[in-house]
């Protein structure tokens, strides 16, 4: 009885003081904002919301995590069934295709036009800019946390066998594995082998090397490109990692196996490995007292001009079906995430890059990239800017890559398992991956990319 | 004068029905009929519009070679983990009815592992399996290259597996342990007088005693390691290496939720529904008969 009287005061006191607290200005408009990001990322994320909050008094964004990218398409997906859709979402770089036809946004370009917000689109690196945007060049969706794959190589290991620079070629990279290997490390270089590394070892090897991973130019010409890399250098990149492999020069670390390849490079086991610019902070913050590390652009094959790597990471999407207000709020919102000094903060307090000129301008006339911990993170920016983009390094504009992703971490298990040759593995990749793109076409008959 | 309450017509027996048959309706054949509907059109997942296709996505399913090689794979662990599940949750049922030392605390502890939820025992198991860092770390140490769920699809088998019945034994084992002690003591000690042994009880008047609760357990675990084990594999081996352990249920999620394919997912669990079905009829058909119900 006590608690339900308790409970009634405590109520009536509270509709009392809010009746007193009548503001003199209008309330601001709420919108929702859902992201993909989880841990310590969520919780800059819920900072950066909080700065938007309180840098103006017209419009609260409210910022819920939904655990990861999986989840935040799918969910974002049921909500905007049911029609209880957030304003903004955060979705992940191959989600692309799927949200570019949905019908289910609200072009970012045009939404920042008409609430008076001027953005210099060419201040976005253009290979960030291209991967987001349509074949005509009109930007859907605004690039957010972007990173790209590097090579974390242990400069102490190196240095045993008399190296004390990273190799930039693969052959070089076959020499330093088997040095280290017969100098006594017994994990020379770590990879893992699922859907997640298909973006190191397909898509980025692929771009770097101008090699296509699928017809009509990776997709972005058309819904009926299909997969082409069972004839590109990527097969002779397989059967070396094999090759490898077999003679223990590379080790698989996965998180089920006991070690990720993040944990293992840290700890000092492995001494080489391939992941995104955005494990740059948790190697400085985990690696093992002491160590000497760097990073440095991905390898390519002797004798291949060098193009610019992808970027990975997601972007922002505004949907459809929402209030002018709201719209208005996250018109405001993107143009502050657009600011320089949000950059500054973004970067800092992850590993992800800038994705404006502008940004990264700022950062470095900040002394951002001159002392450790921050120091090699402009290498990503050299490998994202290594070229201008092709047709091909521009991105990869597939329908539900995500299962092409999975069906490569399949392929790939059955090829380092000796259940297939390297070439029959991947032509099965190539033979699932399209029907996956068969239906993905047959799902949106009479639709085209924009 | 005879007084007996009767209702009239059958129409009230009907309203009396309508609640349970409108909550079965809302939270079962409507869902059932939705799947049905799209497992026979092309569902946009935004919900853009529809086609119909007919029974196209049953036909790509159905010769696709992953797609047996996951209902293969749904049967092996079907069968093995029943049967390992069932079998030491009766050996340790059948100990714990016998009053051992400690068996009071025995019938406590060993229906914990059922308490615990699919995801979280998987991280355990997940740890305790990791070839690396975990116990059998020891036996890779001993005899390297024996134990590789990460290259090896056996093993990665054997590893779901022992989750799911680690988990089901504690289930089992309560309906065991009732059965059991359902049975009377008297027949038991007149057995026991008559001169037959602990095994020889066992095998003639226990274990024909419990025929009913095995065939129930049996019915239970089987539609259970075909619906439950979904948690288990997210965690441990996400249908790898390879698709060995790419069950059933597991690729319902992943097709449809991870790839936003709609229509096959919602086709693949009406396989899975009928599957379930004709294995249920087949055990009340064929494994019924030999059950004793007193």
């Amino acid at each position: 009885m006590t608690i339900i009287k308790r409970g009634l005061a405590a109520l009536a006191a509270g509709a009392l003081s809010s009746a007193l607290a009548v503001p003199a200005f209008a309330e601001p408009v709420k919108f929702d904002f859902w992201f993909g990001l989880s841990g310590d990322l969520a919780r800059v994320v819920d900072t950066l919301c909080k700065n938007f909050n309180a840098s103006q008094k017209d419009y609260e964004v409210v910022c819920t995590s939904q655990g990861n990218y999986d989840a935040t398409l799918q969910n974002t997906i049921a909500a905007f069934r049911a029609g209880k859709q957030p304003t903004v979402v955060q979705v992940y770089d191959v989600g692309t295709a799927t949200m570019m036809l949905s019908g289910a946004y609200k072009p970012a370009d045009k939404l920042m036009e008409e609430n008076g917000y001027k953005i210099d689109y060419s201040d976005y690196f253009p290979g960030i800019a291209r991967y987001y945007a349509t074949s005509k060049g009109e930007m859907l969706s605004f690039p957010f946390n972007s990173s790209t794959a590097l090579m974390y190589w242990n400069k102490d290991a190196f240095a045993k066998i008399g190296k004390t620079e990273a190799p930039k070629t693969w052959e070089d990279v076959g020499a330093d594995l088997k040095a280290l290997k017969d100098a006594g490390y017994d994990c020379p270089m770590a990879i893992n082998i699922s859907g997640n590394e298909s973006w190191q070892i397909m898509e980025q090897f692929s771009a770097i090397h101008d090699q296509p991973i699928a017809s009509k130019n990776n997709g972005y010409d058309g819904l009926d490109a299909r997969l082409e890399m069972n004839k590109t250098k990527f097969v002779q990149y397989v059967t070396d990692l094999k090759k490898w492999y077999d003679a223990g020069l590379i080790k698989i670390k996965s998180k089920d196996l006991g070690q990720d390849m993040v944990q293992a490079f840290a700890t000092g086991t492995c001494q080489v490995i391939m992941t995104s610019v955005g494990d740059h902070g948790t190697v400085g913050k985990t690696q093992k007292e002491g160590m000497n590390w760097d990073v440095a652009e991905l390898p390519v094959y002797a004798g291949t001009e060098r193009k610019n790597s992808l970027v990975g990471g997601a972007s922002l999407w505004v949907l459809s079906g929402k209030s002018d207000a709201e719209y208005k709020g996250a018109a405001a919102f993107l143009n502050f995430i657009h600011d320089p000094k949000t950059a500054l903060f973004w970067s800092t307090n992850t590993g992800y890059i800038p994705v404006t000129k502008s940004g990264f301008e700022y950062m470095k006339s900040s002394g951002f990239y001159d002392k450790a911990p921050y120091k090699g993170r402009e290498v990503a920016i050299a490998s994202l800017t290594a070229s201008e983009p092709t047709d091909i390094t521009r991105g990869i504009r597939l329908g539900n890559f995500t299962q092409i992703r999975a069906e490569f971490g399949t392929q790939m298990q059955a090829i380092f398992a000796n259940k297939e040759s390297v070439q029959d593995g991947i032509d099965t990749l190539v033979k699932n991956g399209d029907a996956i793109l068969d239906r993905f076409q047959q799902t949106y008959p009479n639709k085209t990319l924009p | 004068m005879e007084k007996r309450v009767t209702f009239s017509k059958w129409t009230i027996g009907i309203l009396f029905a309508v609640p349970q048959l409108f909550l079965i309706f809302t939270f079962f054949y409507w869902p059932a009929g939705q799947a049905v509907y799209w497992s026979l059109t092309l569902q946009q997942p935004w919900g853009g519009g529809n086609i119909w296709v007919g029974l196209d996505n049953f036909r790509s399913i159905l010769s696709n070679a992953d797609y047996w090689n996951s209902i293969t794979a749904s049967l092996i662990f079907a069968g093995i983990s029943t049967g390992l599940a069932m079998f030491i949750a009766l050996v340790l049922a059948a100990l714990t009815d016998r009053q051992l030392a400690g068996s009071r605390l025995y019938r406590v502890v060993l229906i914990w592992p059922y308490g615990i939820a699919a995801p979280a025992l998987a991280l355990a198991f997940r740890f305790i399996l990791a070839p690396e860092a975990g116990f059998m770390a020891v036996v890779n140490q001993f005899w390297p290259g024996f134990w590789d769920p990460g290259l090896d699809g056996a093993d990665a088998m054997a590893s779901i597996i022992i989750a799911f019945s680690w988990k089901y034994v504690g289930y089992n084992f309560i309906f065991f342990l009732a059965a059991f002690q359902a049975i009377p003591r008297s027949q038991i000690e007149a057995a026991a007088m008559d001169g037959s042994g602990v095994i020889r009880r066992f095998w003639d008047i226990q274990f024909p005693l419990i025929t009913p609760t095995i065939f129930f357990l049996l019915v239970i675990n089987i539609t259970e390691s075909f619906q439950d084990s979904f948690g288990i594999v997210d965690i441990m081996t996400s249908g790898g290496p390879a698709n060995a352990t790419n069950l059933m249920v597991y690729k319902i999620y992943s097709d449809g939720f991870k790839g936003l394919d709609y229509s096959g997912a919602a086709a693949q669990s009406i396989i899975l529904m009928l599957l379930i079905i004709v294995l249920t009829i087949f055990q009340f058909r064929f494994i019924e008969r030999r059950v004793h119900y007193r």
